[in-house]
């Protein structure tokens, strides 16, 4: 399986919406190639007959009985946010200004 | 009375009730303890001592007033930081939940509360809970009791330290790879991953669902019993709780404790011993077996070949469930948000407050797990992991035929020195290699202490059992403790050392 190079470490990074320094890359680079060479020997016993399993127990779908109820406290959901306003989460712009 | 915080959980409960003790007594202890003594352990994040004194007060009036109340009713107890609490602030022990207060009680806090158990405080842990140590907490290190240039384990490393080192009786932890079990194990102490879905897990702030399940930290094994009752059982709010009820856990600690273990066929896991094990981890957990077989029960060795690469198939599946499950930390609804300069779009601004608000170890699990799902790598990747999932789960059901409850060391050392693994991650998870496979399978697990290795520091057993056979750990667990305690003189925990008090 492929090794994971810096190039690569900083793609995934951007996918998953992580700023990191040149020293964190050069350093996160090194561990998780050691880390990813280590599990990927789950794939010598995952044969094409076995079946994935994603949930511990077996489950079926819960649904509960269609009544109102009261949710968390708008207010106190607002006033642990970085900004709010009117009522609603004060967020940055969604869109660049090319868009 | 003599010192209220050295009593079991379940003592104490006898004394408030029968009047020796009020549990403003009993709080203003535990509160005095944790100001004594933990400057050094820092095992707590947020001491809430008025609050508790208030639930404590309440508990004493309506007790006097002839009400009838739950058994733990004025016990205190202290909360793993990764619960939420509604007015207590939560930061699951990062810096991008710094200062964050919940508006609403996760199920099991609100049954905690329920019950009048006042709440000291919340406990020290790695980083969103991940980690064996409770280094990678952004809030300082939590020191073993035993030796305070140690690790107490992680990811719960507070709740085990604290109840170790008399600061609670009780407390709660949470188990995604061996969290409650592992720290119990190098702390002396007792703790108990119960069947997924056992517990509620609405208002845990999750790592990877799947896995994650909230369970007790406690002294003894009774202790466990009687706080997993409190907790457990079916909660509509989180769609992977059973619905059923749980089995009689507290009736099993009792019956367990008279020693008798005849018709109990106990395995031991082939793969889980040997190599790799500390000498004295291992021999201590060979004495314990003796004892075992001398209260009745059947020794028989059964073998899961496949638990060799559950290391690895967890080390997969659960990054990938955290890179998930870690995205709503984006600092648009709460906690911290970086704003980087020239009017920066949402996503730079998501961007810089996760580059700066998580740590090392959270930034290694979630890159992992990105790079995991992310195409091309998905099917070699995350969907091998899934598939040993079910050979391990196999493994389990055909050792389950051979025997009721399956044995292993908890964990393959005892507390190694702060720093000694930080710099090197697979040594750091080497830890877990006993503990994670109960998570993959969702089967319970419990871990209690089996004496002191050479270096002497504690050891732990670990005891698993089927799927909602949880009562079979509380049997065997209360067993083999009254066993140990009948040949020490009393609980392995007398003989920590003595912590300064300030």
């Amino acid at each position: 399986m492929s090794s994971l190079s810096r190039d690569e470490v900083a793609r995934v990074a951007g996918l998953a919406r992580i700023d990191l320094t040149d020293a964190e890359l050069d350093r996160l680079a090194g561990e998780l190639d050691v880390i990813v060479e280590s599990i990927a020997r789950v794939s010598e016993i995952a044969t094409p007959e076995v079946p994935a399993t994603s949930h511990p127990l077996p489950l079926s779908n819960v649904f509960r009985a269609d009544e109102p109820v009261a949710g968390v406290d708008r207010d106190a959901v607002l006033a642990a946010a970085p900004a709010a306003e009117d009522g609603k989460f004060l967020v940055p712009q969604i869109l660049g200004e090319e868009a | 009375m003599s010192d209220l915080t050295r009593l079991s959980a379940a003592a104490l409960a006898d004394a408030l009730t029968s009047g020796e003790a009020s549990s403003v007594e009993a709080t203003q202890a535990h509160l005095d303890r944790i100001a004594a003594v933990d400057p050094a352990v820092h095992a707590f994040l947020h001491v809430s001592g008025a609050q508790a004194l208030a639930t404590a007060a309440d508990v004493d009036a309506r007790r006097a007033s002839g009400e009838e109340l739950h058994p733990l009713a004025g016990v205190p107890i202290a909360v793993k930081d990764v619960v939420v609490t509604q007015g207590l602030p939560t930061t699951a022990g990062s810096k991008i939940l710094e200062g964050w207060v919940p508006p609403y009680d996760a199920t099991l806090v609100e049954r905690i509360k329920a019950a009048g158990l006042p709440v000291l405080g919340k406990t020290n842990m790695d980083e969103f809970a991940m980690g064996s140590s409770t280094e990678h907490s952004a809030y300082g290190n939590t020191h073993n009791p035993w030796d305070l240039d140690r690790i107490p384990g992680g990811s719960g490393g507070g709740s085990a330290a604290a109840v170790a080192a008399y600061e609670a009786p009780l407390a709660i932890g949470t188990d995604t790879g061996g969290s409650i079990r592992q720290p119990a194990a190098v702390t002396g102490t007792v703790g108990v991953k119960p069947t997924y879905g056992g517990v509620s897990r609405y208002g845990l702030i999750a790592m990877a669902s799947s896995l994650d399940q909230a369970g007790p930290v406690t002294r003894t094994v009774l202790d466990s019993a009687l706080l997993h009752e409190l907790i457990g059982g079916h909660d509509p709010r989180d769609s992977t709780s059973l619905a059923e009820p749980l089995p009689d856990l507290v009736g099993a600690a009792r019956l367990g404790a008279t020693g008798d273990l005849s018709g109990v066929r106990v395995g031991v896991i082939t793969e889980l011993q040997g190599e790799g094990y500390q000498a004295g981890v291992q021999a201590r957990f060979d004495e314990s077996l003796e004892l075992l077989r001398s209260a009745g029960a059947e020794i028989v060795e059964v073998s899961c070949p496949h638990f060799t690469y559950a290391l690895a198939a967890y080390y997969l599946i659960m990054p990938a469930e955290a890179s998930s499950n870690l995205a709503k930390f984006d600092g648009m609804r709460f906690g911290l948000r970086v704003v980087p300069e020239d009017n920066p779009t949402a996503e730079r601004v998501m961007s810089a407050t996760r580059g700066q608000g998580f740590g090392d170890e959270v930034k290694r699990r979630v890159i992992l797990g990105t790079y995991a799902l992310s195409a091309g790598y998905y099917d070699a990747y995350y969907g091998s992991a899934q598939k040993v999932r079910t050979l391990i789960q196999r493994d389990f059901a055909a050792a389950f035929e051979k025997a009721d409850v399956l044995v292993s060391p908890t964990a393959p050392t005892t507390a190694f020195k702060l720093g000694e693994k930080l710099d090197d991650p697979l040594a750091m998870y080497l830890n877990d290699v006993a503990t994670i496979p109960a998570n993959l399978a969702g089967v319970p697990g419990l871990s209690l202490p089996s004496g002191l290795s050479d270096d002497g520091l504690p050891v732990g057993f670990q005891v698993l059992a089927p799927a909602k056979a949880d009562d079979r750990l509380y049997r065997v667990g209360a067993a083999l403790e009254a066993l140990l305690e009948n040949e020490w003189g009393g609980p392995l925990l007398t003989r920590a050392p003595e912590l300064e008090t300030r």
